[in-house]
């Protein structure tokens, strides 16, 4: 391939990303008024909750628990350098809530929940069922992507509080009943250290931010996919990619707004 | 699986989420401090605060008893204006209590100790501590430091 | 009850209608035809307003559909039903659900009267014992009836059916055309029938267009249209492999090919 042929190739996928970018914001354009529906018949949304949260539910505890274990050991092991073991539980803590909380639990959803919004509305675009639907007088918008959209939304959030939760169990697990931390010492550190507003808060709306973006990136990669095998395909794996580089690039902004 | 059960799941599932937000706020973080609790505000002034941040604690013997809730220049005496909220309860510092800035273990936040005076009277809303100690900045030590070195024979 | 006049449209540079004109009668069965890739699904879609033309009018029952915004839109679909090429039934319902599906979005009947009225068109095609069997189970067959149970769910005064009769095997396909004969009489509906297979068509159409190059080229009764003068039109209708439509790609002179070396 010659270097002109590459010039070509690269100005063409800057104009197709551009062009995406385009048409997933007048997507959100249209998604946002399509939100009725679904306040207005909460079962879908619920429904949704379902496959998108609690289906997550055991990825994200699971996960959360072993990354606090780490946490623990590491933790321990740097901080017994500097004979300063009794705030471990500050840095488990500090560091699940503030950091890998909300993004890690963003990412593994994207990777579980994310991905499978995007197949679903892929297929359903690809075998006509959106297209049979507006037939039948039923808006695809209000009725099948709202809801989705909704639900992965609140189920950020959500999960990450619970990736937080379980995490700082595990950090207690490894630091107070394997490794002997004081297990007064580890809490009441903790709790000094930690603050609701500037730590828990920010951590949740950051989680927050990356629920919204998660979900958009989700739903619009679905229909907006080649309706075909491979065009889905594509757009799943755009939808892990996408998702996780947005959601870590928004980390790095959103701490520096917050925690400067 | 049929809809009462995805509904119930789905609960489940939203109580965990808020039972863990729920041990956040109170097991990991400090929500059950005085955050606008009812207290009695008190003045300060420094040469310099150092590090000492609006929402550092004010303790007494080492217990936490209010909060620094705003932090300003004074122009007219060219010194830093430190309001403290001390907890209601705590209503028996004399009037010649100090306020000294310390720092809270070796890079730790900074933070305010009273230590009480002799006085039979005590401190009221809207009074001022009049002993301060500033906080200590380490260029300063350094050079008494040096000096004191440089001028040992 | 449906007319198209001067319909132009484009997807890109191509040129998929150029002044079509089409006049769909009220109550009878009107097929139209021509090779694969003419563009009859996207005439469907233009019908029900899922596509905009760039030139050209289409009324629906005296409406011009594209000029109806939302809800007017929704409501006029509500009178046309539609069964898809591919079924395109809801894979995560079952086949009462899928029929159902219309009515629950668009209508507020009580669980009972949806009930019957489910079971009754699943009776008019034959499928009232299955209506329990998830989408995978289905043979493709039945996936259809399904659809076009769920297409009359809301009593539409039209039905458009997009290829209909591709890839069934001989009983289904009978099965499909008596159905659709027996809808169209017994429901007094207008049905357009858009399809590429001759024989079958033929059987059941009142009136037949045919369409290429995005034009009408032929237009009548079957009848007529067996006895055309028009040489592709024969060629299409009989089947022929050679003709005005040519079996041979554009291609340099075989012999000249085969000996000279191009790629």
């Amino acid at each position: 391939m010659s270097l002109l042929d590459g010039l070509q190739s690269l100005g063409h996928g800057t104009l197709s990303m551009l062009a995406r970018m385009g048409r997933a914001g007048l997507f959100l354009g249209r998604l946002m008024p399509s939100l009725d529906m679904s306040l207005r018949r909460p079962g879908l949304v619920v429904r949704e909750l379902y496959a998108s949260g609690v289906l997550s539910f055991v990825i994200v505890a699971v996960s959360g628990l072993f990354v606090g274990m780490v946490l623990g050991l590491q933790g321990y092991i740097t901080l017994s350098k500097f004979n300063a073991v009794n705030s471990l539980g500050v840095v488990v803590a500090l560091s699940l809530v503030r950091e890998l909380g909300p993004v890690l639990t963003a990412l593994l959803f994207a990777g579980r929940a994310g991905s499978a919004l995007t197949a679903e509305i892929g297929l359903m675009k690809s075998t006509e069922q959106l297209s049979a639907m507006e037939m039948m007088a039923v808006d695809p918008f209000r009725r099948i992507i709202g809801p989705r959209f909704l639900a992965a939304f609140i189920a950020v959030p959500l999960l990450t509080l619970i990736f937080d939760a379980v995490g700082v169990f595990g950090g207690y697990l490894v630091g107070v009943a394997m490794l002997g931390v004081d297990n007064g010492l580890f809490w009441s550190a903790m709790h000094g250290a930690v603050s609701f507003r500037a730590d828990v808060l920010s951590g949740l709306l950051k989680s927050v931010v990356f629920g919204f973006v998660g979900a958009w990136i989700a739903v619009f990669n679905g229909y907006d996919a080649v309706p075909n095998a491979s065009g889905v395909s594509r757009a799943t794996t755009r939808t892990v990619v996408n998702a996780s580089l947005a959601v870590l690039g928004l980390d790095f902004l959103l701490t520096a707004w917050l925690f400067s | 699986m049929n809809s009462r059960t995805v509904e119930i799941m789905v609960g489940l599932f939203v109580v965990a989420a808020l039972a863990a937000a729920l041990a956040l706020a109170l097991k990991v973080s400090n929500l059950t401090g005085l955050e606008g609790g009812s207290g009695y505000k008190v003045y300060a002034y420094f040469n310099d605060i150092g590090g000492l941040k609006v929402g550092a604690p004010v303790t007494a013997a080492g217990v936490t008893v209010g909060r620094v809730i705003a932090i300003d220049y004074d122009p007219k005496n060219y010194e830093a204006k430190v309001t403290l909220l001390i907890r209601s309860k705590y209503n028996d510092f004399p009037v010649d209590t100090s306020a000294s800035i310390y720092t809270a273990g070796l890079l730790g936040e900074q933070y305010i100790a009273l230590s009480p005076g002799a006085s039979m009277q005590n401190l009221k809303n809207g009074d001022q501590i009049r002993y301060t100690q500033s906080a200590l900045v380490l260029e300063q030590i350094i050079g008494k430091f040096l000096t004191n070195f440089a001028s040992k024979p | 009850m449906v007319q198209i006049e001067g319909l132009t449209f484009r997807r890109g540079q191509k040129v998929i209608f150029d002044g079509l004109d089409i006049d769909i009668p009220r109550g009878k069965v009107t097929a139209i035809m021509g090779p694969s890739g003419t563009g009859k699904t996207t005439l469907l879609k233009l019908i029900g307003a899922q596509l905009r033309p760039q030139a050209g009018r289409i009324r629906v029952d005296g409406v011009d559909i594209h000029r109806l915004g939302g809800r007017a839109l929704y409501r006029m679909r509500r009178r046309m039903g539609m069964l898809f090429q591919s079924s395109a039934l809801l894979t995560d319902l079952d086949v009462f659900e899928n029929v159902a599906f219309p009515l629950r979005e668009n209508t507020r009947l009580p669980g009972g009267v949806l009930r019957t009225l489910i079971l009754m068109k699943l009776q008019a095609v034959g499928l009232r014992g299955a209506r329990r069997l998830t989408s995978s189970e289905l043979s493709g067959g039945m996936a259809r009836r399904v659809a076009l149970a769920r297409a009359i769910a809301l009593d539409p005064m039209m039905i458009m059916y997009d290829e209909p009769f591709t890839g069934l095997d001989p009983i289904t396909l009978g099965a499909i055309v008596a159905l659709i004969k027996r809808l169209n009489d017994g429901m007094g509906l207008t049905t357009v029938i858009v399809s590429h297979d001759v024989p079958e068509t033929l059987g059941i159409a009142d009136l037949v267009y045919v369409i290429s190059q995005g034009k009408v080229v032929a237009r009548g009764s079957p009848e007529t249209l067996q006895q055309t003068d028009s040489p592709w039109v024969r060629q299409f209708m009989r089947g022929e492999a050679d003709g005005p439509v040519p079996f041979h790609y554009p291609a340099p002179p075989y012999l000249e090919d085969l000996m000279g070396d191009a790629p």
